[in-house]
């Protein structure tokens, strides 16, 4: 996969999703996730639904109009519940999709919401038996003694059907509110994080799950910090790392010892004194982490930044990006509105030459690490004409307003790209807006 | 621009450093315009705190994180000497013995009357006004829900009422305030929050300033575990307090709380 240069230009594909400006709060997307070969993009929302896209191998002399997304499956992943001890509902939000690599014909996702996992499989189905000379036509059975000979039935092919299951529900283990699941390269384990314990299960066994960080004080009233992400090691089946509200992302060692609650390294940037307001500690929080695909490094996503952290770095990040520096001076706007609570993610291209993550307005973000460069890109259904090149977006904060350039106090807050996914191996993206999946493709010249 | 509307902009470049912008750790104007501005960030990180969802779990990251904010207002306040000041005068400004005496207040004479009014004023106002309403804050910044921390120790089972006023001069009958039950005592999250009895004589000004606060709010430890083990009773507590009619629940809420508290704790136990 070319790496892309200062001269990458990104097209509209494909939107998924009502047009309506109206958006009904069951239809906003919640998390996006592309499978390990990037055939398949997973998107789970509000109302506890899964689409899952397949790409398209067609038109491979159209090499313009590289392969489409359409929908391969669509089911009811969770249903709302009411936890009866606590008066309270457990919402269906599905909060994150982890994609298990294919080991046979079915696919398999674990998604989550804030309570409970399930393993689905996904699986096709284009033939069924037809010929049995067992039953009549109205599907009784026949009299044993009217039949003389056995007729094998034959498969024939029938329209695909792609049916989705639940194979597994992974349930009660946690009090709070799961906000990650992290997929073991070892291919048998998984972990699931909330605001205060991380626990680690089998994928094959439901009943039992072993808590292997718990940040939870005895006494509750001297709570400070939370779990705010958790993830494990690509390569390494021993290592997880998870952030805290609090900026910092410790890196545990599973064969250390059981109760990872001792980690083996702690990441840390120490605070700018010049920076320092009543928002410092909640703008550090850390909304997302993700590892490379490599395994050398690590991403996380703060209120303002992207900072990239080498492994064998602990005390500071190698790499620090501004995503919408412009905000810092209105951060008691957004903590007025909740703006500043807001989640974002982020996520690295297939060869870590790039990372990208969403702000608001419908922008997202791109910054290319070699060469320091970086594009601001708007999803929105006016750019959405087939194949149009997205054009770089610009804010300006304050000061003389340039041409086609957007200023601070025009951001439409209520529009935040949260959730952004890459192509493991392709320069192809999923953004996803409120309620849209928005496709965007390079250009292929 | 904004989700809310809000009109209030903390942060003109050209002004004195706002709240949100760089203040050296040395250089803390004690400005009035930086008073004023702290002094309302407080208030809207204590609503912040009792405005949590009603249905489904508050979040608990977004707690933690306000408190947090909270706790650090309130250690430069204290280091300020402006957290004293604040509480003597409250402590001051309002009847520091039972609420239960509101409901006689129309029995009583004048003086004790509008004494009771000036602190019940916040009744009645819709919780989401709080957040949606333009609050000219810059104006009169304390009239966006300044609550104070409640007396506590006094009256257990007692809770304040918890609504910001946003209107100074709504007349609520002062036998609105019904008091729901939360046991807001004892647990010291913050344990600086607590006031100090007696109180000196009060200073008419800062009386006049802190009229219309609710002492109630500054009790964050309650608000911080009663979202965590009992999250359901702070909203209703808030809609209780909100309706006039609200029957005053208030042995039942307390046990109500605890127990689920305790079932909370069982819970994880057993799961």
């Amino acid at each position: 996969m070319a790496g892309p240069g200062a001269d990458m230009q990104w097209c509209f594909s494909q939107v998924k999703g009502a047009i309506d400006d109206d958006v009904a709060e069951a239809d906003i997307i919640s998390t996006v996730e592309f499978n390990h070969t990037g055939e398949l993009l997973a998107t789970g929302d509000k109302g506890g639904r899964v689409v899952i896209f397949q790409q398209e191998i067609e038109n491979k002399n159209l090499p313009q109009f590289r392969s489409e997304y359409n929908v391969y499956s669509t089911f009811q992943s969770h249903e709302p519940e009411f936890d009866y001890l606590k008066s309270l509902e457990i919402e269906e939000k599905i909060n994150k999709i982890r994609w298990l690599p294919q080991k046979n014909a079915a696919q398999f996702l674990l998604s989550t919401n804030d309570k409970t996992i399930k393993l689905w499989k996904i699986s096709e189905r284009d033939k069924r038996p037809e010929g049995y000379n067992l039953k009549e036509e109205d599907g009784r059975y026949k009299d044993p003694n009217s039949i003389t000979a056995l007729r094998v039935p034959v498969l024939i092919p029938m329209d695909l059907m792609v049916e989705a299951s639940p194979r597994r529900v992974f349930s009660n283990a946690h009090t709070y509110h799961i906000n990650s699941i992290s997929v073991n390269s070892d291919n048998e384990t998984y972990l699931s994080a909330d605001d205060l314990r991380i626990n680690l299960w089998n994928l094959e066994i439901t009943d039992r799950s072993f808590n292997i960080v718990d940040i939870k004080p005895t006494n509750m009233e001297e709570l400070t910090e939370v779990i705010t992400a958790a993830e494990f090691h690509p390569l390494h089946c021993n290592t997880l790392v998870y952030s805290s509200s609090k900026g910092t992302i410790r890196l545990c060692d599973m064969r250390e010892s059981a109760l990872c609650d001792k980690h083996s390294k702690l990441f840390e940037e120490p605070e700018d004194p010049s920076n320092r307001s009543f928002f410092s500690e909640i703008i550090s929080s850390i909304s997302d982490v993700k590892f490379s695909h490599n395994g050398r490094y690590m991403m996380t996503r703060d209120y303002l930044s992207v900072k990239v952290w080498d492994l064998n770095m602990e005390n500071r990040p190698v790499e620090t990006y501004q995503v919408h520096e412009y905000l810092r001076s209105k951060l008691c706007s957004l903590y007025e509105n909740d703006c500043i609570f807001d989640k974002f993610e982020c996520c690295w291209n297939g060869n870590d030459s790039v990372v990208m993550t969403g702000s608001y307005n419908n922008f997202f973000r791109m910054f290319e690490r070699s060469q320091r460069r970086d594009v601001t890109l708007e999803a929105s259904r006016e750019n959405s004409k087939p194949l149009q090149v997205l054009k770089p977006r610009k804010v300006c904060a304050g000061g003389k307003r340039k041409k086609d350039e957007i200023s601070v106090d025009s951001l439409d807050f209520n529009k935040k790209i949260l959730h952004t996914a890459w192509h493991p191996q392709e320069n192809i993206i999923a953004v996803a807006t409120t309620n849209n999946l928005y496709i965007f493709q390079d250009k292929v010249n | 621009m904004f989700a809310k509307g809000t009109k209030r902009k903390f942060s003109d470049p050209g002004e004195e450093p706002a709240l949100g912008a760089e203040l050296g750790p040395v250089v803390r104007p004690l400005s009035s315009t930086y008073s004023l501005q702290r002094q309302s960030l407080l208030d809207m990180s204590l609503i912040k705190l009792q405005l949590c969802h009603m249905l489904v779990e508050p979040n608990l990251c977004r707690s933690v994180l306000i408190a947090n904010t909270v706790r650090q207002i309130q250690e430069e306040m204290t280091q300020d000497g402006t957290w004293q000041i604040m509480t003597q005068a409250l402590a001051a400004a309002q009847c520091p013995a039972d609420r239960l005496v509101a409901t006689e207040v129309l029995c009583r004479p004048s003086e004790a009357l509008a004494a009771a009014q000036k602190e019940e004023e916040e009744e009645e106002v819709v919780v989401a006004a709080a957040m949606e309403e333009d609050v000219d804050s810059e104006a009169n910044p304390l009239s966006s829900s300044s609550f104070l921390p409640a007396p506590f120790g006094a009256e257990p089972g007692w809770e304040d009422e918890e609504d910001d006023s946003e209107d100074e001069d709504s007349e609520e009958c002062p036998s609105d305030a019904e008091d729901v039950p939360d046991s807001r005592r004892g647990d010291q999250v913050f344990g600086t929050f607590e006031i100090k009895h007696p109180a000196p004589p009060p200073d008419p000004a800062l009386e006049e300033l802190f009229s219309d606060v609710d002492p109630s709010y500054y009790d964050l430890d309650t608000v911080l575990t009663g979202m965590q083990s009992t999250p359901k009773m702070g909203p209703y507590d808030l809609l209780d307090s909100l309706s006039p009619h609200a029957a005053p629940a208030l042995s039942t809420g307390t046990s109500c709380r605890s127990d689920l508290n305790e079932l909370d704790h069982i819970m994880e136990i057993i799961s």
